[in-house]
């Protein structure tokens, strides 16, 4: 038999200049459903007028980022027994550092532009993937593979980050990390996108980026790998090997 | 509210000190500002005292004999406790730095402030 749980969704609401608010809505819910199958069904049957970004539900798309009782969460993969108990409240806001569109959606065009200034990649060829048990040596047919990146632009850990809350001008977890992708060595121009005030030296260390990140794309890892590879590079080119 | 109020500005450094949805490398990053805050008040309190020598020894055995009062001796030890927390807890931020531990940071924390604790409860017993 389904187990039936019943719940408070407080949904966070804020239509273009007006004061903020939560709406609650009272639901039944299965508790193996997912945050975003609550929302979906408080707008359904309660409210037409609630607005969120959704789109795969299967994390792929990574639009459905929301903050889920305080925490950043992507909706679509998160399971309400995880986050709630029966007889409980849900609380559901958007994303934090964001400017809100309205209600639950917020304006990730900043975010997109600061991925692009990196040359963050879609797709990337599987040699120079980060994998499992990867061959010792590649041969030459493999570089005709590409995989998926990880990173699926949820922005979650743009949100958690506590140093993207006091300082717009940092890159921020999501696009060090696609710059951390690409290797210095090979892509030498971001050196000077990522080795100055708003780069890669503004992290201080709090690995929210990596608590939070849906995708295992480890953010905060990639960041102190990058500043490794910016030293490297700064010793290279003291020493003329640049 | 307006619809700057969800967008960064440095304004929002209050929210560094917030645990409520953070997790144990935030709750080590609100740990080492509030400690770095205090052991930047007590740097500017230690000169104040300090230019009390200038006046002279009575100006400076005054200021001694307050030593004594048990809201000054918990500032010491609260001077104590910041310097270990924030010492420890800035060697594991210069380890994961470099690439040493990043993937055991939360351990790397543990272990650092059980030092840490365990240093300035030795010191509590001897002071009191």
């Amino acid at each position: 038999m389904t187990e039936n749980w019943k719940i408070t969704l407080r949904v966070y609401r804020q239509k273009e200049n007006q004061t903020s608010h939560f709406d609650d809505f009272q639901m039944d819910v299965n508790p193996d459903e997912y945050v975003l199958d609550a929302v979906e069904r408080a707008w359904a049957f309660h409210d037409r007028t609630i607005c969120f970004r959704h789109a795969c539900h299967h994390s792929t798309c990574g639009a459905c980022g929301m903050r889920v009782n305080g925490v950043e969460k992507l909706t679509c993969i998160t399971l309400i027994r995880d986050v709630t108990r029966n007889g409980a409240t849900l609380k559901v806001e958007p994303l934090r550092n964001f400017p809100v569109v309205s209600d639950l959606a917020v304006d990730m065009g900043v975010f997109y532009r600061k991925m692009e200034a990196v040359g963050a990649r879609a797709v990337l060829p599987v040699t120079e993937a980060e994998i499992e048990d990867p061959p010792s040596k590649w041969d030459a047919e493999d570089s005709q593979y590409i995989r998926l990146s990880d990173c699926i632009e949820c922005g979650l850990c743009m949100s958690a980050c506590p140093i993207m809350a006091t300082t717009p001008e940092y890159l921020g977890p999501a696009p060090l990390a696609a710059a951390q992708d690409q290797g210095l060595r090979r892509k030498p121009e971001l050196l000077s996108v990522v080795d100055c005030e708003d780069g890669v030296w503004r992290c201080h260390s709090a690995f929210e980026c990596t608590a939070v990140c849906p995708s295992f794309v480890e953010p905060a890892r990639r960041i102190m790998n990058l500043r490794v590879q910016v030293v490297d590079m700064r010793l290279r080119k003291l020493f003329g090997k640049a | 509210m307006d619809q700057t109020r969800n967008q960064p500005s440095a304004g929002k450094f209050w929210s560094w000190f917030i645990p409520v949805g953070r997790q144990v490398g935030g709750w080590a990053f609100a740990l080492n500002r509030v400690t770095a805050i205090g052991l930047t008040f007590y740097l500017f309190l230690h000169l104040a005292v300090l230019s009390l020598l200038a006046k002279g020894p009575d100006g400076y055995n005054g200021f001694l004999a307050l030593t004594e009062n048990p809201i000054i001796k918990f500032g010491e030890w609260a001077v104590v406790a910041a310097v270990f927390l924030h010492g420890l807890n800035g060697i594991r931020i210069i380890l994961t730095s470099f690439g040493v531990g990043v993937t055991r940071q939360k351990q790397l924390f543990y272990g650092f402030t059980v030092v840490a604790v365990l240093i300035i409860l030795i010191f509590t017993i001897r002071m009191y």
